[in-house]
């Protein structure tokens, strides 16, 4: 049971965190269209991180460990009664949430962004199919809900990746530049965490085909996938990098120092 | 010295933006489009707006996110707005004045059979 709370929890936080750094470029984007584009691939992400924050909370308050004397856990934190998706969004430390490293980098400029939306997208996108099939109904539920928006952001990220690698040479040189950044994040995808392991879930499976798709698309925007470099990873364990700890400081501000306050 | 360079979380830098950059050269900036939206099948589509876009590619996704995420539509189309012809409002006499007195084109002087509902 702690294994799927877990899982889901780190689903949940993958989406959370990037939905919360994708709306930074609220009100800051190349053009106002594309400041709508991205602040709605936001939104999606926070609606699927609400769906899956939701059935955490089911299972952590059907769970033993909300009747155990346990009352130091992490998870126990709550506001009044029981926990909910809001306690486990807003009073969760840094070393709890489970979500990949790539999620909470920094955006960087529009290239790092889009980049940075690429890369987890596709990988979302092979995940959520691979996941439709689950044995856990709630979580399959999800994943086939959310693969439709995945799959425009997807389309949406690819299309860019390709207008800023096949651009002028300002462009190119800034795709370049993110790839440099962050492709040493992409490893920990497909290294599958102790939770995922029990729950028998082979993210290594998706490495092929996920791929197979950055080929494609690197290929099409002039751009080349980088060797086999060492690569980052902890994330799903809970090591983050020092942009996590920014971004919760800004996330939960509100109910830290309000604790329980509504509007 | 540039040692230490300066970041507010949160906020992007306006040289890292992209935005906010006067274009010198009003030849760089994307064309406008105009866009119609299909609201159901069986109807047309109808005027919802312009935006600005590089190709029509993302004329269709700016469009799908700026006028269709509120569920107003399933069908999109877009055009540059250069391809429309307007007619000339300062033509608007000869154009459509002549048509006010010729009620008669109307065609409110039939008397329909009761067979028929649908007119």
């Amino acid at each position: 049971m702690s294994a799927l709370i877990d899982y889901t929890l780190h689903l949940a936080d993958n989406s959370l965190i990037l939905g919360q750094r994708n709306g930074e470029w609220c009100g800051h984007g190349p053009i106002l269209e594309q400041d709508i584009a991205i602040t709605n691939i936001s939104l999606d992400l926070i609606g699927q991180a609400r769906s899956l924050y939701q059935y955490a909370a089911v299972l952590i308050n059907d769970s033993e460990l909300s009747v155990s004397s346990k009352a130091s856990s992490p998870l126990e934190r709550r506001f009044g009664g029981e926990v909910s998706e809001d306690s486990l969004a807003y009073l969760r430390t840094e070393r709890e949430f489970k979500n990949c490293l790539l999620v909470e980098q920094s955006n960087g400029d529009w290239a790092q962004t889009i980049l940075r939306q690429f890369l987890f997208s596709s990988y979302q996108y092979y995940l959520y199919q691979y996941l439709q099939t689950n044995t856990d109904t709630t979580i399959a539920a999800i994943a086939e809900k959310s693969l439709k928006e995945v799959s425009y952001h997807l389309r949406w990220s690819s299309e860019w990746v390709i207008r800023l690698g096949d651009g002028t040479g300002e462009s190119h040189g800034r795709m370049l530049k993110a790839i440099d950044e962050l492709w040493r994040y992409t490893g920990e995808f497909f290294i599958p965490a102790d939770y995922e392991k029990e729950l028998k879930i082979d993210g290594a499976s998706l490495k092929y085909e996920w791929s197979k798709k950055i080929k494609t698309v690197f290929d099409e925007a002039t751009l080349t996938v980088p060797p086999d470099i060492f690569m980052q990873e902890g994330g799903k364990q809970g090591r983050h990098t020092e942009q996590l700890g920014y971004i919760l400081t800004e996330l939960q501000y509100m109910q830290r120092a309000y604790p329980g306050c509504e509007w | 010295m540039n040692f230490i360079r300066k970041f507010y979380y949160g906020d992007i830098p306006e040289d890292k933006a992209g935005g906010n950059i006067v274009s010198k050269d009003s030849k760089t900036d994307w064309p406008l489009w105009e866009v119609f939206i299909r609201s159901k099948q069986g109807l047309d589509h109808k005027h919802a707006g312009s935006l600005h876009a590089a190709d029509a590619q993302m004329a269709i996704e700016n469009a799908r996110d700026v006028y269709t995420r509120r569920m107003e539509g399933e069908s999109i189309w877009v055009v540059e707005s250069k391809y429309i012809i307007a007619s000339n409002p300062d033509e608007a006499g000869e154009l459509y004045e002549p048509a006010k007195d010729k009620i008669y084109r109307h065609p409110t002087f039939y008397n329909l059979p009761d067979e028929v509902n649908h007119m």
